[in-house]
Protein backbone atom coordinates (compact mmCIF):
# COMPACT_ATOMS: atom_id res chain seq x y z
CA UNK A 1 0.00 0.00 0.00
CA UNK A 2 1.02 3.26 -0.88
CA UNK A 3 1.63 5.68 1.92
CA UNK A 4 -0.46 8.08 2.85
CA UNK A 5 0.33 11.86 0.90
CA UNK A 6 -0.02 14.95 2.79
CA UNK A 7 0.47 16.00 6.21
CA UNK A 8 -1.70 14.77 9.20
CA UNK A 9 -2.49 16.00 12.70
CA UNK A 10 -4.48 13.52 14.89
CA UNK A 11 -5.51 14.10 18.65
CA UNK A 12 -2.58 16.55 19.38
CA UNK A 13 -2.03 18.05 22.61
CA UNK A 14 0.58 20.35 23.57
CA UNK A 15 0.77 22.29 26.45
CA UNK A 16 3.34 25.30 27.26
CA UNK A 17 4.00 27.13 30.21
CA UNK A 18 1.57 25.80 32.07
CA UNK A 19 -1.66 26.33 29.74
CA UNK A 20 -2.77 24.18 27.07
CA UNK A 21 -2.54 25.77 23.53
CA UNK A 22 -3.54 22.09 21.70
CA UNK A 23 -6.21 19.68 23.41
CA UNK A 24 -6.92 16.55 20.99
CA UNK A 25 -6.25 19.03 18.01
CA UNK A 26 -6.49 17.19 14.22
CA UNK A 27 -6.06 18.78 11.06
CA UNK A 28 -5.37 17.56 7.67
CA UNK A 29 -3.48 19.26 4.56
CA UNK A 30 -3.81 16.86 1.47
CA UNK A 31 -1.64 17.92 -1.71
CA UNK A 32 -2.12 20.49 -3.64
CA UNK A 33 -5.42 22.08 -1.34
CA UNK A 34 -4.03 25.34 0.15
CA UNK A 35 -5.10 25.94 4.25
CA UNK A 36 -4.95 28.76 6.25
CA UNK A 37 -5.59 28.36 9.90
CA UNK A 38 -7.37 30.97 11.57
CA UNK A 39 -7.95 32.27 15.35
CA UNK A 40 -7.03 34.96 17.83
CA UNK A 41 -3.81 36.18 18.47
CA UNK A 42 -2.23 33.62 21.26
CA UNK A 43 -4.49 31.28 20.06
CA UNK A 44 -1.51 28.82 19.13
CA UNK A 45 -1.52 28.77 15.37
CA UNK A 46 2.56 29.40 15.22
CA UNK A 47 3.24 26.19 17.35
CA UNK A 48 0.86 24.21 15.36
CA UNK A 49 3.35 25.11 12.56
CA UNK A 50 6.15 24.46 14.68
CA UNK A 51 4.88 20.64 15.59
CA UNK A 52 4.89 20.12 11.56
CA UNK A 53 8.18 20.83 11.10
CA UNK A 54 9.52 18.83 14.52
CA UNK A 55 10.66 22.27 16.05
CA UNK A 56 8.46 21.19 18.85
CA UNK A 57 7.39 17.82 20.19
CA UNK A 58 3.65 17.45 21.24
CA UNK A 59 2.87 15.96 24.74
CA UNK A 60 0.66 13.19 22.92
CA UNK A 61 -0.86 12.34 19.79
CA UNK A 62 0.46 12.00 16.09
CA UNK A 63 1.54 14.26 13.54
CA UNK A 64 2.88 12.38 10.13
CA UNK A 65 4.11 13.90 6.86
CA UNK A 66 3.15 12.12 3.54
CA UNK A 67 2.94 8.97 6.13
CA UNK A 68 5.93 9.42 8.08
CA UNK A 69 5.36 9.28 11.81
CA UNK A 70 7.28 12.40 13.19
CA UNK A 71 7.66 10.50 16.76
CA UNK A 72 10.68 9.11 17.98
CA UNK A 73 13.08 10.79 15.03
CA UNK A 74 16.01 12.02 15.77
CA UNK A 75 17.60 15.37 14.41
CA UNK A 76 18.99 13.66 11.12
CA UNK A 77 16.05 11.50 10.71
CA UNK A 78 13.70 14.65 11.21
CA UNK A 79 16.28 16.64 8.54
CA UNK A 80 15.03 13.82 5.57
CA UNK A 81 11.28 14.75 6.74
CA UNK A 82 11.79 18.25 6.50
CA UNK A 83 13.47 18.22 2.94
CA UNK A 84 9.55 18.33 1.51
CA UNK A 85 9.11 21.49 3.63
CA UNK A 86 9.58 25.36 3.79
CA UNK A 87 9.16 28.04 6.22
CA UNK A 88 8.65 31.75 5.71
CA UNK A 89 8.90 32.42 9.26
CA UNK A 90 6.93 35.74 10.73
CA UNK A 91 9.81 37.68 10.19
CA UNK A 92 11.27 36.08 7.22
CA UNK A 93 14.19 34.71 10.07
CA UNK A 94 16.93 35.55 7.12
CA UNK A 95 20.39 34.98 8.61
CA UNK A 96 22.12 38.26 8.98
CA UNK A 97 25.54 37.37 8.71
CA UNK A 98 25.15 36.38 5.61
CA UNK A 99 24.12 37.66 2.25
CA UNK A 100 20.67 37.67 0.58
CA UNK A 101 22.40 35.05 -1.88
CA UNK A 102 24.15 33.25 0.91
CA UNK A 103 20.39 32.55 2.42
CA UNK A 104 18.74 31.70 -0.72
CA UNK A 105 21.40 29.23 -1.42
CA UNK A 106 21.88 28.09 2.42
CA UNK A 107 19.87 24.78 2.35
CA UNK A 108 21.60 23.74 -0.89
CA UNK A 109 25.00 24.69 0.80
CA UNK A 110 23.85 22.63 3.45
CA UNK A 111 23.00 19.44 1.56
CA UNK A 112 26.83 19.98 -0.40
CA UNK A 113 25.44 18.32 -3.48
CA UNK A 114 25.69 20.54 -5.96
CA UNK A 115 28.91 23.53 -6.79
CA UNK A 116 28.88 26.93 -5.81
CA UNK A 117 27.99 28.47 -9.48
CA UNK A 118 25.05 25.83 -9.76
CA UNK A 119 23.62 27.16 -5.94
CA UNK A 120 24.33 30.98 -7.57
CA UNK A 121 22.42 30.16 -10.72
CA UNK A 122 19.27 28.71 -8.46
CA UNK A 123 19.32 31.71 -5.82
CA UNK A 124 19.84 34.23 -8.75
CA UNK A 125 16.38 31.96 -10.38
CA UNK A 126 14.63 32.69 -6.99
CA UNK A 127 15.22 35.65 -6.11
CA UNK A 128 13.91 36.75 -9.93
CA UNK A 129 10.88 35.02 -9.45
CA UNK A 130 10.55 37.05 -5.76
CA UNK A 131 11.83 40.36 -7.77
CA UNK A 132 14.56 40.44 -5.73
CA UNK A 133 17.51 39.55 -8.21
CA UNK A 134 19.64 42.98 -7.88
CA UNK A 135 19.36 42.27 -3.88
CA UNK A 136 21.77 39.22 -3.93
CA UNK A 137 24.82 40.78 -2.75
CA UNK A 138 22.64 42.73 0.10
CA UNK A 139 22.61 42.06 3.49
CA UNK A 140 19.17 41.33 5.17
CA UNK A 141 19.89 44.52 7.36
CA UNK A 142 20.20 46.58 3.84
CA UNK A 143 16.54 45.52 3.15
CA UNK A 144 12.92 46.51 4.09
CA UNK A 145 10.44 44.15 6.17
CA UNK A 146 8.67 43.29 2.66
CA UNK A 147 12.02 42.65 1.01
CA UNK A 148 12.72 40.38 3.64
CA UNK A 149 9.35 38.07 3.47
CA UNK A 150 10.05 38.13 -0.18
CA UNK A 151 13.64 37.08 0.69
CA UNK A 152 12.32 34.28 3.12
CA UNK A 153 10.37 33.05 0.34
CA UNK A 154 12.76 32.39 -2.16
CA UNK A 155 14.68 30.98 0.23
CA UNK A 156 12.11 28.01 1.05
CA UNK A 157 11.57 27.54 -2.82
CA UNK A 158 15.58 27.12 -3.33
CA UNK A 159 15.27 23.49 -2.51
CA UNK A 160 11.81 22.61 -4.20
CA UNK A 161 9.83 21.74 -1.12
CA UNK A 162 6.44 20.15 -1.64
CA UNK A 163 5.07 21.89 1.19
CA UNK A 164 5.42 26.10 2.12
CA UNK A 165 4.24 26.98 5.60
CA UNK A 166 3.67 30.88 6.23
CA UNK A 167 3.77 32.15 9.21
CA UNK A 168 1.86 35.74 9.12
CA UNK A 169 3.41 36.26 5.88
CA UNK A 170 1.60 39.82 5.13
CA UNK A 171 1.81 41.41 8.95
CA UNK A 172 3.08 44.58 9.18
CA UNK A 173 3.33 45.22 5.12
CA UNK A 174 1.66 48.07 3.72
CA UNK A 175 -0.74 47.37 0.64
CA UNK A 176 1.98 46.62 -2.20
CA UNK A 177 3.63 44.08 0.17
CA UNK A 178 0.22 42.52 0.64
CA UNK A 179 -0.32 42.53 -2.72
CA UNK A 180 3.13 41.51 -3.94
CA UNK A 181 3.04 38.41 -1.12
CA UNK A 182 -0.75 37.53 -2.13
CA UNK A 183 0.28 37.63 -5.75
CA UNK A 184 3.86 35.38 -4.96
CA UNK A 185 1.55 32.71 -3.40
CA UNK A 186 -0.64 32.42 -5.78
CA UNK A 187 2.16 31.55 -8.29
CA UNK A 188 3.15 29.47 -6.11
CA UNK A 189 0.33 27.16 -6.35
CA UNK A 190 -0.18 27.70 -9.98
CA UNK A 191 3.05 25.48 -9.42
CA UNK A 192 1.55 22.73 -7.78
CA UNK A 193 2.88 23.46 -4.70
CA UNK A 194 0.70 22.99 -1.36
CA UNK A 195 0.53 25.70 1.33
CA UNK A 196 -0.38 26.30 4.81
CA UNK A 197 -0.90 29.38 6.05
CA UNK A 198 -1.59 31.19 9.60
CA UNK A 199 -2.92 34.66 9.17
CA UNK A 200 -5.11 37.23 10.61
CA UNK A 201 -4.93 38.69 7.50
CA UNK A 202 -8.98 37.55 6.00
CA UNK A 203 -8.37 39.29 2.33
CA UNK A 204 -4.92 37.18 1.90
CA UNK A 205 -6.61 34.32 3.38
CA UNK A 206 -9.95 34.52 1.27
CA UNK A 207 -7.80 35.30 -2.39
CA UNK A 208 -4.87 32.02 -1.39
CA UNK A 209 -6.94 29.56 0.07
CA UNK A 210 -9.15 26.94 -0.26
CA UNK A 211 -9.81 25.32 2.99
CA UNK A 212 -9.71 26.95 6.45
CA UNK A 213 -9.37 25.30 9.90
CA UNK A 214 -10.74 27.50 13.20
CA UNK A 215 -8.71 26.84 16.59
CA UNK A 216 -10.25 27.99 19.60
CA UNK A 217 -9.63 27.50 22.83
CA UNK A 218 -7.07 24.98 21.85
CA UNK A 219 -9.42 22.98 20.02
CA UNK A 220 -10.57 22.67 16.12
CA UNK A 221 -13.81 25.34 16.31
CA UNK A 222 -14.26 24.62 12.44
CA UNK A 223 -12.84 23.03 9.45
CA UNK A 224 -14.04 24.02 5.38
CA UNK A 225 -14.81 26.02 2.63
CA UNK A 226 -14.63 29.85 2.97
CA UNK A 227 -18.31 29.69 1.86
CA UNK A 228 -19.17 27.02 5.15
CA UNK A 229 -17.28 29.04 7.33
CA UNK A 230 -19.20 32.63 6.49
CA UNK A 231 -22.33 30.87 6.94
CA UNK A 232 -21.55 28.52 10.01
CA UNK A 233 -23.02 29.36 13.74
CA UNK A 234 -20.30 28.57 15.56
CA UNK A 235 -19.99 32.07 18.09
CA UNK A 236 -16.31 31.67 18.21
CA UNK A 237 -16.02 32.35 14.21
CA UNK A 238 -19.02 34.36 14.04
CA UNK A 239 -17.36 36.81 17.00
CA UNK A 240 -13.90 36.61 14.93
CA UNK A 241 -15.78 38.53 11.57
CA UNK A 242 -17.63 40.50 13.52
CA UNK A 243 -16.42 41.64 16.79
CA UNK A 244 -18.87 43.15 19.61
CA UNK A 245 -18.28 45.21 22.72
CA UNK A 246 -18.48 41.46 24.63
CA UNK A 247 -15.18 40.97 22.99
CA UNK A 248 -12.90 43.96 24.10
CA UNK A 249 -10.26 42.85 26.13
CA UNK A 250 -11.67 39.26 26.12
CA UNK A 251 -8.91 37.00 24.92
CA UNK A 252 -6.23 37.56 27.33
CA UNK A 253 -3.61 34.15 26.71
CA UNK A 254 -1.33 34.65 29.50
CA UNK A 255 1.06 31.72 30.97
CA UNK A 256 0.26 29.93 34.39
CA UNK A 257 2.90 31.27 36.99
CA UNK B 1 6.36 26.37 50.50
CA UNK B 2 9.52 26.91 51.29
CA UNK B 3 10.17 23.30 50.60
CA UNK B 4 8.77 23.26 47.63
CA UNK B 5 10.40 26.29 46.35
CA UNK B 6 13.87 24.71 47.06
CA UNK B 7 12.82 21.35 45.84
CA UNK B 8 11.97 23.22 42.67
CA UNK B 9 14.91 24.94 42.59
CA UNK B 10 17.10 22.10 43.19
CA UNK B 11 15.31 20.33 40.32
CA UNK B 12 16.01 23.12 38.18
CA UNK B 13 19.68 23.08 38.80
CA UNK B 14 20.24 20.03 37.84
CA UNK B 15 17.97 19.78 34.91
CA UNK B 16 20.23 22.67 33.65
CA UNK B 17 23.59 21.02 34.86
CA UNK B 18 22.28 17.47 32.71
CA UNK B 19 21.79 20.06 29.53
CA UNK B 20 24.61 21.95 29.87
CA UNK B 21 26.56 18.01 29.92
CA UNK B 22 24.25 16.88 27.15
CA UNK B 23 25.11 19.93 25.10
CA UNK B 24 28.96 19.31 25.61
CA UNK B 25 28.59 16.13 24.52
CA UNK B 26 27.30 16.57 21.06
CA UNK B 27 29.72 19.64 20.48
CA UNK B 28 32.31 17.43 21.82
CA UNK B 29 31.23 14.33 18.92
CA UNK B 30 30.68 16.60 16.14
CA UNK B 31 34.62 18.14 16.67
CA UNK B 32 35.67 15.28 13.89
CA UNK B 33 32.63 15.31 11.73
CA UNK B 34 31.58 16.73 8.20
CA UNK B 35 31.15 19.13 7.54
CA UNK B 36 33.72 20.74 9.32
CA UNK B 37 32.10 24.52 8.82
CA UNK B 38 36.12 26.17 7.79
CA UNK B 39 34.12 29.61 6.80
CA UNK B 40 32.50 29.96 10.15
CA UNK B 41 35.34 28.74 12.40
CA UNK B 42 37.78 31.01 10.55
CA UNK B 43 35.05 33.69 11.30
CA UNK B 44 35.01 32.23 15.42
CA UNK B 45 39.12 32.37 15.69
CA UNK B 46 39.18 35.30 14.02
CA UNK B 47 36.43 37.34 16.27
CA UNK B 48 37.90 35.39 19.40
CA UNK B 49 41.10 35.44 18.53
CA UNK B 50 42.58 38.50 16.30
CA UNK B 51 40.12 40.68 17.46
CA UNK B 52 41.07 40.00 21.51
CA UNK B 53 44.63 40.70 20.67
CA UNK B 54 44.79 44.19 22.15
CA UNK B 55 43.19 44.08 25.29
CA UNK B 56 44.81 40.77 26.11
CA UNK B 57 48.23 42.78 25.32
CA UNK B 58 47.05 45.42 27.39
CA UNK B 59 46.41 43.16 30.03
CA UNK B 60 49.64 40.91 30.22
CA UNK B 61 51.70 44.15 29.93
CA UNK B 62 50.17 45.98 33.29
CA UNK B 63 49.99 42.91 35.03
CA UNK B 64 53.16 41.83 33.48
CA UNK B 65 54.42 45.66 35.20
CA UNK B 66 52.85 45.26 38.33
CA UNK B 67 54.14 42.11 39.49
CA UNK B 68 57.29 43.12 38.78
CA UNK B 69 56.48 46.13 40.69
CA UNK B 70 55.26 44.29 43.90
CA UNK B 71 58.38 41.73 43.76
CA UNK B 72 61.37 44.47 43.34
CA UNK B 73 60.12 45.85 46.72
CA UNK B 74 59.30 42.47 48.41
CA UNK B 75 62.73 41.46 47.11
CA UNK B 76 65.04 44.35 47.99
CA UNK B 77 65.35 43.50 51.55
CA UNK B 78 66.45 40.42 51.07
CA UNK B 79 69.26 41.65 47.37
CA UNK B 80 67.34 39.31 45.58
CA UNK B 81 66.17 41.80 43.02
CA UNK B 82 67.87 39.68 40.24
CA UNK B 83 65.20 37.21 40.40
CA UNK B 84 62.46 39.29 39.54
CA UNK B 85 62.47 37.84 35.83
CA UNK B 86 61.74 34.48 37.51
CA UNK B 87 58.84 35.28 39.76
CA UNK B 88 57.11 37.31 37.05
CA UNK B 89 57.46 34.45 34.96
CA UNK B 90 55.65 31.71 37.34
CA UNK B 91 53.14 33.71 38.01
CA UNK B 92 52.13 34.49 35.16
CA UNK B 93 52.34 31.38 33.01
CA UNK B 94 51.01 29.18 35.49
CA UNK B 95 48.83 31.36 37.04
CA UNK B 96 48.16 34.89 36.00
CA UNK B 97 48.63 34.62 32.69
CA UNK B 98 45.75 32.17 32.11
CA UNK B 99 43.11 32.72 34.52
CA UNK B 100 43.05 36.88 33.56
CA UNK B 101 43.30 36.42 29.45
CA UNK B 102 40.27 33.71 30.31
CA UNK B 103 38.51 36.31 32.46
CA UNK B 104 38.91 39.16 29.30
CA UNK B 105 37.93 36.32 26.57
CA UNK B 106 35.51 35.59 28.80
CA UNK B 107 33.95 39.65 28.96
CA UNK B 108 34.40 40.05 25.69
CA UNK B 109 33.75 36.96 23.67
CA UNK B 110 31.51 34.91 25.59
CA UNK B 111 29.05 37.94 26.52
CA UNK B 112 29.06 38.34 22.45
CA UNK B 113 28.73 34.55 21.82
CA UNK B 114 25.64 34.41 24.09
CA UNK B 115 23.78 37.71 22.79
CA UNK B 116 24.38 36.34 19.15
CA UNK B 117 23.24 33.00 19.79
CA UNK B 118 20.10 34.49 22.01
CA UNK B 119 19.09 37.29 19.02
CA UNK B 120 19.06 34.29 16.43
CA UNK B 121 17.44 32.40 18.77
CA UNK B 122 14.60 34.90 19.36
CA UNK B 123 14.45 35.95 15.90
CA UNK B 124 13.30 32.28 15.04
CA UNK B 125 17.03 31.83 12.64
CA UNK B 126 18.17 29.08 14.92
CA UNK B 127 14.81 27.24 14.05
CA UNK B 128 15.30 28.50 10.34
CA UNK B 129 18.62 26.78 10.27
CA UNK B 130 16.94 23.62 11.74
CA UNK B 131 14.06 23.66 9.26
CA UNK B 132 17.12 24.25 5.93
CA UNK B 133 18.73 20.37 7.16
CA UNK B 134 21.70 22.20 9.67
CA UNK B 135 23.04 20.34 12.78
CA UNK B 136 22.99 23.37 15.01
CA UNK B 137 25.63 21.54 17.75
CA UNK B 138 27.70 21.30 14.45
CA UNK B 139 27.43 24.51 13.05
CA UNK B 140 27.11 27.36 16.28
CA UNK B 141 28.43 25.46 19.13
CA UNK B 142 31.43 22.84 18.43
CA UNK B 143 32.80 25.58 15.95
CA UNK B 144 32.97 27.79 18.36
CA UNK B 145 34.25 25.70 21.03
CA UNK B 146 37.17 24.54 18.62
CA UNK B 147 38.07 28.05 17.87
CA UNK B 148 38.00 28.88 21.77
CA UNK B 149 40.22 26.09 22.71
CA UNK B 150 42.32 26.63 19.61
CA UNK B 151 42.72 30.45 20.35
CA UNK B 152 42.90 30.63 24.75
CA UNK B 153 45.97 29.40 24.61
CA UNK B 154 47.76 31.16 21.89
CA UNK B 155 45.77 34.18 23.70
CA UNK B 156 47.72 33.33 27.11
CA UNK B 157 51.46 32.69 25.55
CA UNK B 158 50.65 36.21 24.13
CA UNK B 159 49.78 37.67 27.91
CA UNK B 160 52.76 35.63 29.05
CA UNK B 161 54.68 37.16 26.55
CA UNK B 162 53.98 40.35 26.50
CA UNK B 163 53.89 40.19 30.99
CA UNK B 164 57.40 39.55 30.44
CA UNK B 165 58.58 42.48 27.90
CA UNK B 166 56.31 44.45 30.85
CA UNK B 167 58.13 43.29 33.91
CA UNK B 168 61.28 43.78 31.85
CA UNK B 169 60.34 47.66 31.25
CA UNK B 170 59.59 47.94 35.21
CA UNK B 171 63.14 46.31 36.37
CA UNK B 172 64.66 47.48 33.58
CA UNK B 173 63.62 51.15 34.98
CA UNK B 174 64.91 50.48 38.77
CA UNK B 175 67.84 50.21 37.22
CA UNK B 176 67.88 45.49 37.08
CA UNK B 177 70.76 43.90 35.07
CA UNK B 178 68.59 43.09 31.60
CA UNK B 179 70.80 39.96 31.75
CA UNK B 180 70.09 39.09 35.62
CA UNK B 181 66.26 39.51 34.47
CA UNK B 182 66.16 36.87 31.63
CA UNK B 183 68.19 34.24 33.00
CA UNK B 184 66.20 33.87 36.28
CA UNK B 185 63.12 33.00 34.64
CA UNK B 186 64.81 29.50 33.55
CA UNK B 187 66.12 28.98 37.00
CA UNK B 188 62.67 29.32 38.50
CA UNK B 189 59.97 27.32 36.05
CA UNK B 190 60.27 24.08 34.96
CA UNK B 191 58.75 22.29 31.64
CA UNK B 192 55.29 20.99 33.45
CA UNK B 193 54.64 24.80 33.93
CA UNK B 194 54.90 25.07 30.37
CA UNK B 195 52.78 22.37 30.10
CA UNK B 196 49.87 23.66 32.90
CA UNK B 197 50.46 27.36 31.10
CA UNK B 198 48.44 25.86 27.98
CA UNK B 199 46.39 23.38 29.31
CA UNK B 200 44.75 25.35 31.75
CA UNK B 201 43.96 28.39 29.03
CA UNK B 202 42.46 25.80 26.27
CA UNK B 203 40.10 24.57 29.20
CA UNK B 204 39.28 28.20 29.78
CA UNK B 205 38.26 28.11 26.41
CA UNK B 206 35.87 25.19 26.70
CA UNK B 207 34.12 26.58 29.58
CA UNK B 208 33.60 30.20 28.00
CA UNK B 209 32.32 28.11 24.97
CA UNK B 210 30.22 25.87 26.40
CA UNK B 211 28.60 28.24 28.95
CA UNK B 212 28.16 31.51 26.21
CA UNK B 213 26.39 28.75 23.78
CA UNK B 214 24.07 27.31 26.28
CA UNK B 215 22.82 29.89 28.18
CA UNK B 216 22.47 31.97 24.39
CA UNK B 217 20.94 29.11 23.19
CA UNK B 218 18.15 28.67 25.97
CA UNK B 219 17.35 32.61 25.29
CA UNK B 220 13.85 33.29 26.09
CA UNK B 221 12.12 36.97 25.70
CA UNK B 222 13.10 39.04 23.52
CA UNK B 223 15.96 42.05 23.94
CA UNK B 224 15.82 41.76 27.72
CA UNK B 225 16.42 38.06 27.26
CA UNK B 226 19.01 38.40 25.50
CA UNK B 227 20.65 41.47 27.78
CA UNK B 228 19.91 39.10 30.52
CA UNK B 229 22.09 35.91 28.56
CA UNK B 230 24.81 38.02 28.17
CA UNK B 231 25.12 38.80 31.94
CA UNK B 232 24.60 35.58 33.01
CA UNK B 233 27.09 33.62 30.39
CA UNK B 234 29.68 36.57 31.50
CA UNK B 235 29.43 36.05 35.25
CA UNK B 236 28.62 31.75 35.30
CA UNK B 237 31.56 31.81 32.95
CA UNK B 238 34.24 33.60 35.14
CA UNK B 239 33.42 32.00 38.36
CA UNK B 240 33.56 28.58 36.78
CA UNK B 241 36.96 29.40 35.40
CA UNK B 242 37.77 30.77 39.22
CA UNK B 243 36.62 27.23 40.47
CA UNK B 244 38.27 25.16 37.83
CA UNK B 245 41.73 26.97 38.42
CA UNK B 246 41.87 25.87 41.57
CA UNK B 247 40.87 22.29 40.96
CA UNK B 248 43.52 21.92 37.99
CA UNK B 249 46.14 23.30 40.08
CA UNK B 250 45.61 20.79 42.44
CA UNK B 251 45.86 18.17 40.18
CA UNK B 252 49.23 19.66 38.71
CA UNK B 253 50.55 19.77 42.07
CA UNK B 254 49.51 16.31 42.37
CA UNK B 255 51.37 14.97 39.05
CA UNK B 256 54.29 17.36 40.11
Amino acid sequence: MAPESGIRMEKVCFDFGGRKILEDFNLFLERGVNRTILGVSGAGKTTILKLLLGLLTPDSGTISIDGTPLAGLRENELVRVRKHIAIVFQGGALFDSMTVGENVGYRLFEEGKLTEPEIERIAREKLSFVGLEQAIDLYPAELSGGMKKRVAIARALASDPDYIFFDEPTTGLDPIGVYNIRHLMNRLQQEGKTTLMVTHDMETAFAVSQRFSFLHEARLAFEGTREEMLTCSVPAITEFFAPTEQSLFRYNHLPEH
Amino acid sequence: MPLKLAENTLKLFFFEIQALFALTWRALRNIFRRPFYYREFATQMDKIGVESLFIISLTGLFTGMVMALQALIQLKPFAATSYVGGMVAVTMVKELGPVLSALMVSGRVGSAISAELGTMVVTEQVDAMRVEGTDIVKRLVTTRLKALVIAMPLLAMVTDGISLIGGYIMSFSYGINPVMYWKSIPQFMVFQDLIEGVFKPAFFGGIIAMISCYVGLNTSGGAAGVGNSAKRAVVLASVLILVSDFFLTKIFIVFR
